[in-house]
């Protein structure tokens, strides 16, 4: 019986470069909850300022540290979806 | 891309990878890159020293010149930080702030001037998360003895053993990939901006473009950013050392 060999290469590597395509753009739909979370604090921080006028500076610098804390998730999904688009670890894996 | 490139105006594509390595050591089997987050680092670190012996030459109790003004600023600025931050008991811990703090921030702040931060490469701020996670534990120890630093994983429960060594190994982790992914996707969108501008440019013919637009944004993304994320790195430092003391009294 005669086996035909198929060179799988190409379609291989378009499927690893396609699904990192497609994995790029989910990966920053972890960019919703920081948005979410740090409007709302600014909100917050905005409400005491009006209260207390005179606690404006440690108000806004405390938001500012809060708001750079709270951002480290959003840029994870950030750096993922960088490395898939300009370093991608698959590539290497498939091409024969 | 380099700065002839993004002139010219010809758009050769996006380069993101890692530092270059400048020369390389080869030790009886081991070999030592020379990259160039080290060369720059070395050159930092002249940099900052050359300064500082400048700023305290000549130092008069009274009468004082202008730069032992803005010596003694610094020196005020970055002791009453610590003190606000972590109490008058860890006044001695200074030092290592200020030098963390300068050593950060100009890190960043080289991008400006067209080299690759210091802070991009994941080496550097992973270095300083796990000198911090050697700080934190052994305050905890020394403040607590090493049967109160162990009875501290199962409390209040022990069904919370995991959890906490888990938030443990997350310190270290999520405050170097902060600092290093703010950095690197600054450059990454900066690298982006340039070569967008250069495409225009190129189909165009005229550098009108190129010229105050990068400037402007690399405010935000380098300048801001790098700020930023510099001084997070150290109140978080300063936060989590004085919890793991403790104590909270002066």
């Amino acid at each position: 019986m005669e086996t035909n060999n198929v060179d799988y290469t190409e379609l291989s590597r378009a499927i690893v470069l396609g699904a990192s395509a497609l994995g790029a753009g989910t990966a920053m739909i972890a960019g919703i909850g920081p948005g979410i979370g740090e409007g709302y604090a600014v909100g917050k921080a905005c409400e005491s300022i009006g209260r207390q006028p005179e606690s404006s500076g440690a108000v806004t610098r405390t938001m500012f540290i809060g708001c750079a804390v709270a951002e480290s998730t959003g840029i994870y999904g950030l750096l993922v979806a960088l490395l898939l688009m300009f370093a991608n670890p698959f590539i290497n894996k498939v091409s024969g | 891309m380099s700065i002839s490139d993004f002139l010219r105006g010809s758009p050769d594509g996006v380069d993101v990878s890692g530092p270059k390595i400048v020369c390389s050591f080869d030790l009886g089997g081991l070999t030592i890159n020379l990259t160039e987050t080290i060369v720059l680092s070395w050159g930092i670190i002249l940099v900052v020293t050359l300064l500082l012996l400048w700023l305290t030459s000549d130092l008069k109790t009274k009468d004082i010149s202008k730069k032992q003004a803005v010596a003694e600023w610094a020196v005020k600025t970055v002791y009453g930080l610590v003190e606000d931050t972590m109490g008058k008991r860890w006044r001695w811990f200074a030092p290592y702030i200020g030098a963390l703090f300068t050593f950060s921030i100009l890190g960043s702040l080289i991008s400006m001037l067209g080299l690759r931060s210091v802070t991009a490469d994941f080496n550097v701020p992973l270095t300083w998360a796990l000198i911090t996670f050697v700080l934190i534990h052994g305050t905890n120890i020394k403040t607590h003895g090493f049967g109160g630093y162990l009875k501290g994983y199962v409390d209040p429960v022990p069904v919370m053993l995991p959890i906490n060594i888990l938030s443990e190994i997350a310190t270290p982790v999520s405050m170097s990939l902060r600092h290093f992914g703010n950095v690197v996707s600054g450059m990454v969108i900066t690298s982006l901006l340039y070569y967008a501008l250069s495409v225009i440019t190129a189909k165009i013919g005229v550098a009108f473009m190129t010229i105050g637009i990068p400037a402007v944004m690399s405010l935000y993304f380098d300048l801001f950013s790098g700020f930023m994320q510099a001084f997070i790195f150290i109140m978080l430092t300063m936060v989590y050392i004085s919890n793991a003391d403790g104590n909270a009294e002066t």
